[in-house]
C-alpha cells in the first residue's frame, strides 16, 4: 500500500477561550489516501471543521502530527503551509469564501496566478465553463446567487489540479436542489481529477456517497462502513 | 416626551463608550482646533497692537509730512496741542564702513525721542549717550552685512559717526525689521555737513505728540486737519499704532482661517463616513426599535443627539487644544513673531470656530441620520441597506440652508465676502471634482485590471480599487483637498519667484539711485557712459506727491482704495514725450509747453480709477495743491521694476520746486560692486538700492506668505490622514477576510503586504495626481487673473505631491496591514461562517 496522502497521528486541537482552554479535538489518529473519498460527519461543534482545517494547515495542532503528502504540518512556517495548499490543496467552504472585490474569473484565476501559471485565465474560464457558469465570467460575488457562488469556489479549488480537496459542508448554505447539483459536480471534479476528497457535512445521505465515512464525537473520531462500501 | 425618551436611548446608547466615534471626534478635534488657534493668534496680535500702539506709534498720535519739515505755524499748532512733541525724519542713505557699504533706513530724531517706550541697546546705554558726540546705532543687520562693531566709524553722506552700539529692540519698529535697508538711528543735528536732508531729498518727516491725558483724539484730529490744512499731512494715533502691520494680520488671518474651513470640510467626510459606519452598524437595533414602535422621529432625535453631545465633546476639545497650545507655546511664539502680541482665551476666535464646526457637523451629518430614520423593521429579516436611498426634502433645504449659513457666517467673520464666496466655491467645486475623479479611478481601475495579467498584486490592488466596497472615492476626497491647496500653493509659490529672481533679474535695473542733485547729474552720468558693462541708464527727476482730489471732489470718492491713492507717489515731469513711451490716448504738450499744468497719466490705472482726458487731478507736492488736466495716457509696465511714473506733468509745473533726480542703471553683474563703489564715493549723499536685495526682501516675505498658507493646508492633509485612518479602519476586516482567502489560496504573507501596499499606494498617488490637476488649475489662475505672471509648472514640488499623497496613504494602508497578514485564515473564517 502506497503512503497516505494526508496521515494524522494522535492530533489534538485546544483553542483558547473567554474560560480558559477549550479541547476541541483529542488524539486523533486518521491515514487517507490517495484517490479516497472520506466523508467527515458528526454533530454540530463535534469539531469537523477543526478537523479540516488541520489537514489544510489552516490551522495548526496543539498535538500530536498532521502530515500531508509528506510534509509534517505542524512544524511548517505559514508561507511554507501556503506554498503547499497553492500546490497541492483546494478547500471548498460552506461559506463560499470568494473574495468581494474580485470578478468570478479573477476569483478562479487568483490561485493560478499564485503558482505562476501564464495560462491563468484561460484556465479559469474553462473551470468556470465546465461548473455551467461560462457566461458569468465577470459577475462580482454580490451579483451571483449562492449555488453560483459555490461552483465558482468550486472551480477555483478544482483549478489547480489539487491532489487534495477539502469541502467543508458546501451545501450547507444551499437549497436542497442546488446543494445536490454541487455535489455531483464536486465528486464530479474528483473523480475527472483523480483527487483526495475529503467531504465535510452533518448529512449521513451525503457522506454515503464517499468510500469511506468517519464520524466525530465528543473529540473522538471512529470510521464506519458506508452503504456503498457495505454492498460493494 | 419623544425628547425625553430620544434622551434616554440616546444615554443607553452612549453607556457602551466612545469606540465607534474615534474618528468623528479626531475630525471634530482637529478642525476646531486648527480655526481657534489661527484665531487664538490673529487676535492676540490685535491685541498686543492695541495695547502697545502708543509705543508702536512712537507717542499718542502722530502727524506725517512727505518731503518736508513742518512750517513754524503748523510746529506752533503741535506745540500747543501736545504736552511734548517729537520729531524724527526717515529716510533711506548709504552706510559705509572701509570698502562696505549698505543700504539703511535712517531715523534721525531729536533728543525727545523716544516718547514712549526705550530702546534696547547692546551694550547697554541710554539712547542719548550713544547718540552724543556724532554717534550713532544700528541693526546687528547692518553690521553684519559692513563688518562694523560698536567703536567702528561709520560713514552717512559725507559726514563720519562713531557706531556706539546695536540695536536690540526699536519700540517704533512698526515694519518688524520689513524694509530694503537696516535702521540706523542718529541725531538730526547732527548731520549738518553730511549733504543728507538737501532740497529734494526723498524723506517723510513724523511728529509725535505726547497728548495731555483724557485728550479726545477724533476732535485733535479733525483740529490738526483743519490747522494743517492742503499741507498732505497723514495721521495716526495711539488706537491704531500699526495700521499696515494690523492689516496684514487680519487678512493673514482671515485667509487661513479660510484655508482651515477646507479643514474643516475634509473633516466633515470624514465625520459622515464615520456616522455612516457607526450607524450601518447600528441597523439591527433601530429596526428592533422600530418594530417595538418607535418612529421614524424617536430614531432622528436618538440619534442626533448622539451627534449633538460628540459635537459639543469635540468642539470643546478641540478649543482647548486650539486655544491651549498657542497660549502655552506664547513664549516661543512672541519670541519668533516681530510684533507684539498677548496670548490668552479670546471669546471671539473660540465662538468663530465653535460656530464653524457646530455647522459643519450637522451639515455633514444629517443626511445619514436621515437614512437612519428609514431604516425599517423588515430590515431583522433580510439585508436592508439605505445607503443609496434619499432622504426627504425638509433634510435637503435644511442642509442647504445650513451650507448658505455658515458661508455668510464665515463672510461676516472675514471682513472679505469676495474672499469668502470665492474659497466657498472653490471648496464646494473641488469636492465634486474629487468625488468625481474617485468614480472615473474606479473606472479606471476596472479597465486596466485585465492588462495586469500575470502581475498578481498589481490585479489584486487595481481589483480592490475597481470591485465594489472600493475605498477609492474615500481616499481621493480625504486626502484631494489638502494636497490641492497644498500644490496650488506650491506652484504659485514657486512660479512667483522664478518671476521675480530669474525673469525679473533679466529685464530690470542693476540699481536705483535717488537724491541725486541737479547739479550732480552730469558728472553721474559721465561715470557712467563710459562703462562699457552698463546698458542703459534712465534718469528722470522725481518728487512725491498724494492725489488729494479730483475734479474738485476728495479723490477717495471718486476712486475709492485704488492703490494709487494711498499714500505719495512718485511725480516726474518732462518736456518732451521720455524714451521708450508710448501714449494710448490724448495728446503730449509741445517741448516749449508754458500754460496751465497738464498730467500724463498711467493707462491702465486711469482706467481702474474710472479717469478720463479733461479730468482735474490735483495733487499735494510739498505741501502744496497743485492742479492740472489730465492729456494723455501713457502705457507703464511695472513688471520691468525699471523706471514707471503713474504722473507726468509738464515742464514748467514743477522745475522750479525743490527735487532731486532718481537714475536707473541696467548693467552686468561683474560691474555692479565698482559701479557703487565709484558713485557712493563721488556722491556721499546719493542712495543707491539694488534690484537684487529688493527682490531677495520680497522673496523672503512671499516664502514666509507660502509656508503660512502651507502650514493651513498641512491641517487640513493632517484631517485628511485621520480620515484615512477611519476608512482604514473601516475597510479592516474586509482586508483581513480578503488576506485570509488568499492565504487558503496559496498566497505568501509578503505577497499579500505587498499587495496591500501598492494598492494604498496607487490610491494615495492617483489622490495626488487629481490634486496636482486641481491645484495647478487653480494655481494657473491665480497666476494668470491675480498675480498676472506667466505660468509654467513646476515639476519638483508636483511630483512631490504625488509622491506624498502616495506616502500618506501607503502609511495610514500599512498601518491597518499587519493585522490581516499575521492573522491564521481560520480565526478569520470561522468568524465569517
Amino acid at each position: 500500500m502506497t503512503d497516505p496522502v494526508l496521515s494524522l497521528r494522535e492530533a489534538a486541537l485546544s483553542l483558547q477561550g473567554n474560560a480558559g482552554p477549550v479541547d476541541i479535538l483529542e488524539a486523533i489518529s486518521l491515514d487517507v489516501h490517495r484517490g479516497d473519498t472520506l466523508g467527515l460527519v458528526g454533530p454540530s461543534g463535534s469539531g469537523k471543521s477543526s478537523l479540516l482545517m488541520l489537514m489544510g494547515g489552516l490551522e495548526r495542532a496543539t498535538g500530536g502530527t498532521v502530515t500531508a503528502l509528506g510534509h509534517d504540518l505542524t512544524t511548517m512556517s505559514e508561507d511554507a503551509l501556503a506554498r503547499l495548499r497553492r500546490d497541492h490543496i483546494g478547500v471548498v467552504f460552506q461559506s463560499f469564501h470568494l473574495i468581494p472585490t474580485m470578478t468570478a474569473l479573477e476569483n478562479v484565476a487568483t490561485p493560478l496566478e499564485l503558482a505562476g501559471n501564464p495560462d491563468a485565465f484561460a484556465r479559469a474560464e474553462e473551470e468556470l465553463t465546465a461548473v455551467g457558469l461560462g457566461k458569468r465570467l465577470n459577475h462580482y460575488p454580490s451579483q451571483l446567487s449562492g449555488g453560483e457562488q459555490q461552483r465558482v469556489a468550486l472551480a477555483r479549488a478544482a483549478a489547480p489540479r489539487p491532489d487534495i480537496l477539502l469541502a467543508d459542508e458546501p451545501t450547507g448554505n444551499l437549497d436542497s436542489t442546488t446543494g445536490t447539483a454541487i455535489i455531483d459536480l464536486l465528486f464530479g471534479l474528483q473523480e475527472r481529477h483523480g483527487a483526495t476528497l475529503v467531504l465535510v457535512t452533518h448529512d449521513p445521505g451525503l457522506a454515503d456517497r464517499c468510500a469511506r465515512v468517519a464520524e466525530l464525537s465528543d473529540g473522538h473520531l471512529s470510521e464506519r462502513q458506508p452503504p456503498k462500501a457495505r454492498t460493494a | 416626551m419623544k425628547l425625553r425618551l430620544a434622551a434616554r436611548l440616546a444615554g443607553r446608547e452612549l453607556r457602551g463608550g466612545l469606540h465607534g466615534f474615534r474618528i468623528f471626534l479626531a475630525c471634530v478635534i482637529l478642525g476646531v482646533a486648527a480655526i481657534a488657534a489661527v484665531g487664538t493668534v490673529r487676535e492676540s496680535i490685535a491685541e498686543g497692537l492695541a495695547q502697545e500702539g502708543a509705543t508702536l506709534l512712537g507717542g499718542d498720535a502722530e502727524i506725517e509730512l512727505t518731503y518736508r519739515f513742518a512750517n513754524p505755524e503748523e510746529r506752533a499748532w503741535m506745540d500747543n496741542t501736545a504736552t511734548r512733541v517729537s520729531e524724527i525724519a526717515d529716510f533711506r542713505s548709504m552706510a559705509v564702513f572701509g570698502e562696505e557699504r549698505s543700504l539703511t533706513q535712517v531715523k534721525a530724531v531729536d533728543t525727545a525721542y523716544p516718547l514712549v517706550g526705550t530702546v534696547e541697546l547692546s551694550p547697554d546705554m541710554p539712547l542719548d549717550e550713544a547718540l552724543a558726540d556724532d554717534g550713532l546705532v544700528m541693526h546687528p543687520t547692518l553690521a553684519d552685512r559692513l563688518g562694523a562693531a560698536p567703536g567702528d566709524t561709520v560713514t552717512l553722506g559725507s559726514k563720519s559717526f562713531t557706531l556706539r552700539a546695536l540695536i536690540e529692540r526699536e519700540p517704533d519698529s512698526r515694519t518688524g525689521g520689513f524694509g530694503l535697508g537696516p535702521r540706523t538711528i542718529v541725531l538730526r543735528s547732527a548731520l549738518d555737513g553730511a549733504g543728507l536732508l538737501e532740497p529734494g531729498t526723498l524723506f517723510s518727516s513724523h511728529y509725535r505728540l505726547d497728548l495731555p491725558p483724557g485728550t479726545d483724539l477724533d476732535a485733535t484730529r479733525a483740529a490738526a486737519e483743519q490747522a494743517l490744512e492742503g499741507s498732505g499731512m497723514r495721521w495716526s494715533d495711539a488706537r491704531n499704532g500699526a495700521p499696515g502691520v494690523a492689516e496684514f494680520v487680519e487678512r493673514l488671518g482671515a485667509f487661513l482661517i479660510l484655508v482651515g474651513l477646507s479643514g474643516l470640510a475634509v473633516g466633515g467626510v470624514g465625520i459622515s463616513a464615520a456616522l455612516r459606519a457607526y450607524l450601518s452598524g447600528k441597523t439591527q437595533t433601530i429596526a428592533i426599535l422600530r418594530s417595538l414602535g418607535a418612529d421614524q422621529r424617536t430614531i432622528f432625535l436618538t440619534y442626533l443627539m448622539q451627534v449633538a453631545v460628540l459635537g459639543v465633546l469635540g468642539i470643546t476639545l478641540g478649543l482647548a487644544l486650539g486655544v491651549g497650545l498657542p497660549v502655552l507655546l506664547s513664549p516661543i511664539i512672541t519670541a519668533q513673531l516681530p510684533v507684539p502680541a498677548v496670548f490668552a482665551p479670546y471669546p471671539g476666535p473660540m465662538a468663530e470656530a465653535a460656530i464653524y464646526s457646530a455647522l459643519s457637523i450637522l451639515i455633514f451629518t444629517l443626511w445619514p441620520l436621515a437614512q437612519a430614520r428609514d431604516v425599517r423593521p423588515a430590515a431583522l429579516y433580510r439585508d436592508a441597506d439605505t445607503s443609496g436611498t434619499i432622504p426627504g426634502a425638509v433634510f435637503i433645504l435644511t442642509t442647504a440652508a445650513l451650507v448658505a449659513a455658515l458661508v455668510w457666517i464665515a463672510a461676516w467673520f472675514s471682513g472679505n465676502s469676495t474672499l469668502t464666496y470665492w474659497t466657498a466655491g472653490s471648496i464646494a467645486a473641488a469636492l465634486v471634482v474629487l468625488a468625481l475623479a474617485g468614480l472615473a479611478l474606479r473606472a479606471a481601475a476596472r479597465k486596466m485590471r485585465p492588462l495586469a495579467r500575470g502581475r498578481t498584486a498589481l490585479g489584486w490592488a487595481l481589483g480592490a480599487i475597481g470591485g465594489p466596497r472600493s475605498t477609492a472615492s474615500a481616499v481621493v476626497l480625504s486626502l484631494g483637498l489638502g494636497l490641492s491647496v497644498l500644490a496650488a500653493v506650491g506652484q504659485v509659490d514657486r512660479n512667483l519667484r522664478d518671476a521675480i529672481t530669474r525673469d525679473l533679474p533679466t529685464r530690470a535695473p542693476s540699481f536705483f539711485f535717488v537724491d541725486i542733485q541737479r547739479d550732480q547729474m552730469p558728472d553721474f552720468s559721465a561715470r557712467l557712459d563710459g562703462d562699457a558693462g552698463v546698458s542703459r541708464v534712465d534718469a528722470a527727476p522725481m518728487l512725491r506727491g498724494i492725489i488729494s482730489e479730483i475734479n474738485g471732489r476728495p479723490a477717495a470718492q471718486v476712486a475709492g482704495d485704488h492703490w494709487v491713492l494711498q499714500g505719495d507717489r512718485g511725480v516726474s515731469y518732462a518736456a518732451a514725450l521720455p524714451d521708450r513711451s508710448t501714449l494710448t490716448d490724448g495728446n503730449w504738450w509741445g517741448e516749449d509747453y508754458n500754460g496751465p499744468p497738464q498730467v500724463s497719466f498711467a493707462a491702465e490705472e486711469a482706467e481702474e480709477m474710472g479717469l478720463s482726458l479733461g479730468d482735474e487731478i490735483t495733487i499735494n507736492i510739498l505741501g502744496r495743491d497743485l492742479t492740472a488736466e489730465v492729456t494723455s495716457f501713457r502705457e507703464v509696465d511695472f513688471s520691468t521694476a525699471g523706471m514707471g511714473f503713474i504722473m507726468i506733468l509738464n515742464e514748467a509745473a514743477l522745475v522750479n520746486a525743490p527735487h532731486s533726480y532718481i537714475a536707473t542703471v541696467y548693467s552686468d553683474a561683474d560691474s555692479e560692486t565698482a559701479i557703487l563703489r565709484d558713485l557712493s564715493r563721488q556722491f556721499p549723499n546719493i542712495t543707491a538700492i539694488s534690484v537684487r536685495d529688493a527682490v531677495s526682501r520680497v522673496s523672503d516675505l512671499l516664502g514666509s506668505l507660502a509656508s503660512a498658507t502651507a502650514w493651513g493646508a498641512a491641517a487640513t492633509l493632517l484631517t485628511g490622514f485621520m480620515v484615512l485612518i477611519g476608512a482604514a479602519a473601516a475597510d479592516a476586516r474586509a482586508r483581513s477576510y480578503e488576506a485570509a482567502i488568499l492565504k487558503v489560496l496559496g498566497a505568501s504573507r509578503a505577497r499579500i503586504l505587498w499587495g496591500l501596499s501598492l494598492r494604498a499606494a496607487l490610491l494615495g498617488a492617483a489622490a495626488g495626481s487629481v490634486a496636482l490637476g486641481a491645484g495647478i488649475a487653480g494655481a494657473w489662475a491665480v497666476s494668470h487673473y491675480v498675480m498676472e505672471t506667466s505660468f509654467a509648472v513646476a515639476w519638483p514640488p508636483a511630483l512631490g505631491i504625488v509622491a506624498g499623497g502616495a506616502l500618506i496613504s501607503l502609511l495610514a494602508g500599512l498601518a491597518f496591514a499587519l493585522g490581516p497578514i499575521s492573522t491564521r485564515p481560520a480565526q478569520v473564517l470561522r468568524s465569517r461562517e
